[in-house]
């Protein structure tokens, strides 16, 4: 098992220069990053007008 | 050996009531299930002609085609998906049906979200204009308020409790890395948001116990409820209250796969070393509160460890329970599949959390309240950042935010679907289901562990199904397709009034 025990400690952290060596980091997950100024104003369209009133009014009493 | 895991999910939704100021919270969750349920009458040939919808949208009975379970007085209904579908206290909540692995789970609970979005919209022709009725897949209210997505294992009951409890509490303290939703701000009183702007999990403030019964007040992280709705000499139920509700598939099949696994390893005895913590509950708020990951917990006898090296020590004597066990008890395939995803990411948390957007939720609700933090220069408090968290969650499809979110799926639409009515194949659920499909009028009652049939001129007849993997389509199909009158069945089940059948047959 001794395979899996050096699994088991954290990769080195990296930074901009060692994207590279990431494993396997998810394309989409830095898609999104890059589109994110579209979505936001998608978003932006969608979001409940009065955002104070909304989060305001937003109560659940009783539950489980 | 381990026993196969059935695992289900009951999700409570929140509930608002636009256009209706001071609307009662258990008459909206009852308007949106009959709401349901009704229209689902429609479509097996009800009569509508006579009814005056809209006047009284509480005022319709369910009696017929789909039969009241018989303990609540609230509304209560079982789909012929085998799912419950219900009032619970003062939310509407799904109970998908029971699965045999973590994927199944994953399919039946979207397909829970898309029956109450069909709610939503039968509610609607039902409402005056201006009204509408809203459900949101959360936990809290941002105001001391929560609710819950419980998660069901089906355990052996010759493990002892003691020997579940140390091993799942450190796996429950820190699996909220993954399956965590996000929350703006914080719950615990005393606290404000200058301490926790953003924590990972809607649900650790309310954990304030290690073990328990309850699950309203002074929630447990391991709850001692003890109901298995099956055998009770063989089997445990392992009622889990910790969790949150999840929107991303991803997270709600590696939170079901990953603690399906642990508690395989806990039967076996195989649970890796050195993680019990000294003080769990605050382990479960620390770890909540940094969405940096970099906070240690005190181990139980000194020193600390991160949430991340805690799921690293489960993940490796997972990986090597597979290879000296297998992961039959978990389904293979998915078995397999989870452990790699687990894998992959513990690997993307260590290094970039971002890399994980598509796929865990509160990095993808994170990343947004970021962009609009940075966009706009809203600081934490800001009402509109508590909105995005909110709407996060919405169901709405014109409203929600997740669905804008280009998340990875694992299933598809139509398998999605076709869910909202058909029942799993692999367990009881499946027997149920069809049953509901076949005979809705000559079933009375339908419970987890048992039907109970009225074909008319004899006393009820009660089928229990104390097996949860008995009545399966491998156990059944055949046999329902070679009956054409639940007399039939129940005669080859040899069902009697007292004692009964099984559905085995």
């Amino acid at each position: 098992m001794a395979e899996q025990e050096q699994r088991r400690r954290p990769a080195p952290k990296r930074d901009a220069e060692t994207v590279e060596e990431t494993p396997a980091p998810s394309e989409r997950g830095e898609k999104i990053k890059a589109e994110l100024d579209d979505l936001l104003d998608e978003i932006d369209e969608v979001l409940e007008e009065n955002a104070e009133e909304f989060v305001r009014s937003y109560v659940q009493k009783g539950g489980e | 050996m381990a026993i196969r895991k059935v695992v289900g999910i009951e999700t409570e939704y929140g509930i608002t009531h636009r256009g209706m100021p001071d609307a009662n919270p258990v008459s909206s969750s009852s308007t949106l299930v009959n709401a349901y349920v009704a229209a689902l009458r429609g479509r097996v040939g009800w009569d509508f002609e006579d009814e005056t919808p809209g006047n009284d949208a509480r005022g319709f009975a369910i009696e017929g085609s789909l039969p009241p379970e018989i303990e609540s007085h609230l509304v209560n209904a079982v789909l012929t998906n085998g799912a419950r579908y219900y009032v619970d206290h003062a939310h509407p909540e799904v109970s998908v049906p029971e699965c045999a692995d973590a994927r199944e789970v994953v399919v039946w609970d979207r397909a829970g979200e898309e029956i109450v979005r069909a709610s939503m919209r039968a509610a609607a022709a039902f409402l005056p204009e201006g009204q509408e009725l809203v459900a949101y897949k959360n936990n809290s209210d941002g105001k001391g308020n929560s609710y819950g997505c419980h998660e069901n294992y089906l355990l052996d009951r010759s493990v002892p409790f003691a020997r579940i409890v140390e091993g799942v509490t450190p796996f429950f303290a820190s699996r909220q890395i993954f399956c965590g939703a996000g929350k703006v701000g914080v719950e615990i009183p005393g606290y404000s948001a200058t301490d926790v702007p953003f924590q990972l999990s809607q649900r650790a403030d309310f954990i304030e116990e290690s073990v328990g019964l309850e699950t309203t007040l002074k929630r447990p992280i391991v709850n001692t409820r003890d109901e298995p709705h099956a055998d009770h000499e063989k089997y445990r139920r392992l009622h889990v209250i910790i969790g949150d509700a999840n929107l991303s598939e991803i997270a709600t099949y590696l939170k079901v796969g990953t603690t399906s696994i642990v508690l395989a390893m806990i039967e076996d005895d195989e649970v890796p070393e050195g993680v019990a913590l000294a003080t769990p509950v605050s382990a479960v708020r620390a770890i909540s509160h940094d969405p940096s990951l970099a906070t240690t917990v005190e181990r139980f006898g000194g020193g600390r460890i991160s949430a991340l090296d805690l799921q690293w020590a489960y993940l490796t004597a997972a990986n090597k329970y597979a290879e000296t066990h297998g992961l039959e008890s978990v389904g293979d395939e998915v078995g397999r599949d989870v452990l790699r995803r687990w894998e992959a990411v513990l690997t993307g948390l260590e290094s970039d959390p971002q890399t994980l957007a598509d796929q865990l939720d509160w990095v993808a609700k994170l990343q947004v309240l970021d962009g609009f933090r940075a966009r706009d220069g809203l600081g934490w408090g800001s009402a509109r950042l508590r909105a995005v968290d909110l709407q996060y969650h919405d169901l709405r499809p014109e409203r929600s935010l997740f669905t804008r979110l280009p998340m990875q799926r694992l299933t598809s639409d139509a398998e999605v679907m076709a869910a909202m009515t058909e029942p799993p194949r692999s367990t009881r659920a499946y027997f149920r289901g069809q049953c509901l499909a076949r005979w809705p009028d000559q079933i009375v009652a339908a419970n987890w562990d048992s039907l109970v049939f009225d074909v008319g001129g004899e006393p009820l007849l009660r089928v229990p199904m104390m097996e949860p993997l008995r009545g399966s389509a491998e156990h059944v199909e055949a046999l329902l397709a070679a009956c054409a009158t639940p007399a039939e069945l129940l005669e080859r089940l040899g069902a009697r009034s007292d004692k009964g059948g099984d559905t085995d047959g």
